[in-house]
Formats: structure tokens, sequence, C-alpha cells
């Protein structure tokens, strides 16, 4: 019988070679999420308020980043968009790809968003109306903080599919995790142990995640736990 | 005090009010009677706005709104004039008690936190419910949160309070416990109207009562007078189906 071959001590090295990419993946996880966060309750909130016209746009738009795979979307504005538009030449494939995930993303959460805006009970906009509130006031003050707690858990699952599909920035020449790990496989020739690396960096900062944003579901769930 | 002229609302095809008119004076109590669907809610409702009439005068106090033609800002404006009580409470769900009561005290008044703050006890001690400050709507029994509303409503200091069935949501054992801080209400000459299905209360708290049907108002009168000799058929009708008057001969 042969024996397994798995390098441990090799395998455990290739951790401080991938640490330094981290911050990149999360730089395009994070900034992706903010963006796509801003855009989605802007798209949520032209659909709840059934903007004429705008409202049929946003719908096609969901429509469409909701359909087409993150890679091809990168393709597309990437090596795609510089054709017709020169103008995009130099910019850089983290930016592009930050911009397509935002895109992507927001389609995402703007479904969640209207979900938990709609979920929020009619009469809270009606009682902030009562006391001399704005419909601006209403929304920052009773309604968001209402439905950001009916969208966090999803929220989450979003922000995981985004982390993940960071690592397609690859396809574009970005340097992140998943490039590191191709690049210290490329030189070793011991795949197995360098993307199972790559694999476990994923899966601790999902766990690392998760465990926050159930003492953060925990903290805002208070008010409404007898 | 209060003056509706004319006013009038069609949802779809159904006219839920009719050309209805009727004053109300300060420190006045008016309690609003009638069947589901006779329009006693959408009367409320258009007093604040909440629904928009399509035709028709409102004046409260020196706030002036003509239904046919007028801006957003005089729409604020009226709605500012009154403060809601509804029958499902509505307290602010992420917020305090004593936030229910502070909000509009800091965010629409220009109230300092600290006002807020002392104002706000002081009108949860008027409704009994110093101690609940702190807490969320949620561990509130209904009766609770709806003196919450009534607090988070005076707070608002308004010319009018409007009350929309009030108890209706209420476990029967919790009712009495509204009605009471209505009714000191009533003794402090606070401005009220009261759409309500309590006729005993009705009976009590009111100076005037208007019974409504089909989204007109059939008949008004001094609460003695409109229980105990209503003039209208249909009043009498209503009011024998609801046990306040025995079947009598003519």
């Amino acid at each position: 019988m042969s024996k397994i071959d798995f390098d441990f001590g090799f395998f455990l090295e290739n951790f401080p070679e991938i640490l330094p990419y981290l911050p990149m993946t999360l730089f395009i996880a994070g900034a992706s999420m903010s963006f796509a966060i801003i855009i989605g309750l802007a798209l949520a909130l032209v659909q709840t308020q059934k903007v004429p016209v705008l409202s049929s746009l946003v719908t096609a738009y969901i429509s469409f980043f909701r359909a087409l795979p993150s890679v091809v979307l990168l393709f597309i504005a990437y090596y795609g968009l510089p054709q017709l538009f020169p103008i995009l030449i130099p910019v850089g494939a983290v930016t592009v790809t930050v911009a397509c995930f935002s895109f992507k993303f927001a389609a995402y959460l703007s479904e969640i968003f209207r979900a938990a805006l709609s979920s929020v009970d009619l009469g809270q906009r009606e009682a902030g109306l009562t006391v001399g509130f704005s419909i601006a006031q209403i929304y920052r003050r009773i309604i968001l903080p209402q439905a950001f707690v009916i969208a966090l858990p999803a929220m989450g699952n979003v922000l995981i599919s985004l982390l993940k599909d960071s690592s397609v920035a690859f396809f574009v020449g970005v340097t992140e995790m998943l490039a590191a790990g191709k690049m210290l496989s490329a030189a070793n020739f011991r795949f197995f142990e360098t993307y199972l690396a790559v694999g476990l960096m994923y899966w601790g900062i999902v766990v690392l995640y998760s465990f926050a944003q159930r003492k953060l579901e925990n903290k805002l769930a208070a008010p409404y736990k007898r | 005090m209060i003056e509706i002229k004319g006013l009038s609302k069609k949802f779809n095809n159904r006219q839920a009010l009719a050309d209805v008119s009727l004053e109300v004076l300060k420190g006045e109590v008016l309690s609003i009677i009638g069947h589901s669907g006779s329009g006693k809610s959408t009367l409320l409702r258009c007093l604040n706005f909440l629904e928009k009439p399509d035709a028709g005068e409102i004046r409260i106090d020196e706030v002036r709104l003509n239904a046919t033609k007028y801006s957003s800002r005089d729409e604020i404006a009226i709605r500012r004039q009154s403060a809601m009580v509804f029958q499902s409470y509505n307290l602010f769900r992420n917020k305090t008690a004593l936030e229910n009561v502070t909000e509009s005290l800091i965010y629409t008044k220009g109230f300092s936190k600290a006002d807020a703050r002392a104002l706000g006890l002081e009108l949860l001690e008027r409704v009994g419910l110093l101690p609940q400050a702190a807490q969320y709507p949620i561990t509130l029994s209904g009766g609770q949160q709806q003196r919450v509303a009534i607090a988070r409503a005076l707070a608002v200091d308004p010319k009018v309070i409007l009350f929309d069935e009030p108890t209706s949501a209420l476990d029967p054992e919790l009712i009495n416990e509204v009605l009471d801080v209505i009714q000191n209400l009533a003794r402090e000459k606070t401005t009220m109207i009261i759409v309500t299905h309590e006729m005993e209360f009705a009976r009590k708290v009111s100076d005037h009562v208007i019974f409504m049907a089909d989204g007109q108002v059939v008949e008004r009168g001094s609460a003695r007078q409109l229980f105990e000799r209503p003039s209208d058929e249909r009043t009498r009708r209503f009011l024998r189906q609801t046990g306040e008057i025995e079947e009598y001969v003519i």
C-alpha cells in the first residue's frame, strides 16, 4: 500500500504565503458589499414606492444582473467595454471587479430589502406620520432599523457568496487568495496542499463572519423578544 | 376650533364619506358611533390626511385646508394639528416606551434629549406607566401599549387627539385601564374625537355624539339626547342592536 501523498509541513507553509493576499479578498468583498447595499437600497425604495417607469427599469436591472455568471459579467466589463469606450482602458482590474460585484449583488440585495421593507407593518409608517415625522424621518428612524433586523440573515448569505465570488477576480488578473494559491501550486506542483489551504482560508473567514453576525443578530433582536 | 365642511371620499366606487360637515369646540369630546363600514374611521383618517379626501374643507384651529387644492406643505401643517391613537396601537416596535413618547419631541419639536426625557417620563407617569419606561412594546400588554400610544399622542401637544377604536383590539379585562386614561383626559378638557364601539363609554365621556351610516352623519346630539331620545329611525335601530336602548312602542 502506497503512502498517502500529503506533505503536512508544506500544507502549513502555504498559510503565511497566502495570508498577504487576504486583504485583497476582503477589500473586494467589503467594498463591493458596501456599494451593493447603497445601490440595493435605492433599487428597493424605487420598487416599494412604485416610482413609475423607474420601477420597470429596476425590474429589468435585477433580472439582468441576477442571471449573469460573475465571470461573464467581469469579462464583459473588463475585456469588452473598453472596446466600446476606450476611455475605460486605463481602469484597473480591481476597480472593474468591485464595480461589477457592486451592481450584481445590489440586485440580490434589493430583493432582500424589498421583502424586508414590505414586512414592516404599514401602521408604523402611519404612526410616524401622525407624530409629525417626514417620510425621510420615518424611514431613517422607524422603518429601516426594523427592516434591517429582518434583512440581516439574508444579507449575510449575500456577503458570503460575494466573498467566494471575489475569487473570480483572478480571471482578470487580480492577485487575491486564489491567485496566490495558483502561483504557489505552479511553483511547487503540490496542488492539493495549496488549494486546500486556500479553501480553509475562505472557510475560516466565513466562520468568523458567521459568529460576528450571530452576535449582531442577537443584539438587534433584543427589542423584539418578550 | 375644528370645522369640517362638505368632506367627501370615494374608495374605488364606494362612497366612504358623503358631504360630511361638523364642528368640534375646544375642550369638547366628540364620539362617532355607527356600524362597521359607515365611514367613521375614514372621517377620522381624513382629518389627519392618512386618507386624502376628494372634496371638502378642514379647519383645525388656525390651519385650513381645501381638499381640492392643497400643497404638501398644507398637508403636513394640518397633520401636525392632531395626533392619533390607533386600534392596533402602532407603537414604534424598535423603540422603548419612553422613546416612543420622546421621538417626536426630539426630531420634530427640537427638544434636547434631557428635556424630552423629562417630559416623556412625566407623560408616561400620567398614563401610569413610569415603571415600564425602558421596556419595548412587545413586552407590554395591549392595554399598556395603548396607554403608551396615548402618551405618545400627548407629546405631540396636538390641538385634537383622534382615537380610532382605541379599545377594539383589547382583551375585555384591559379595556377599562385605557378608557380611564381617556376619561381623565376628558376631565382635563382635552379636545378629542373618538370612534368607538363602547357605547357606555361614549355616553359617559362625550359632550356630543354623532351617528354615521353610509358615509353620512345621520344624527348629531348631546350624548344624552342621542342615546336616550334618538330622533332618526336608523339611530334607534343601531342602538337597539347594540343593546343601548330597550325596544319601545310609540
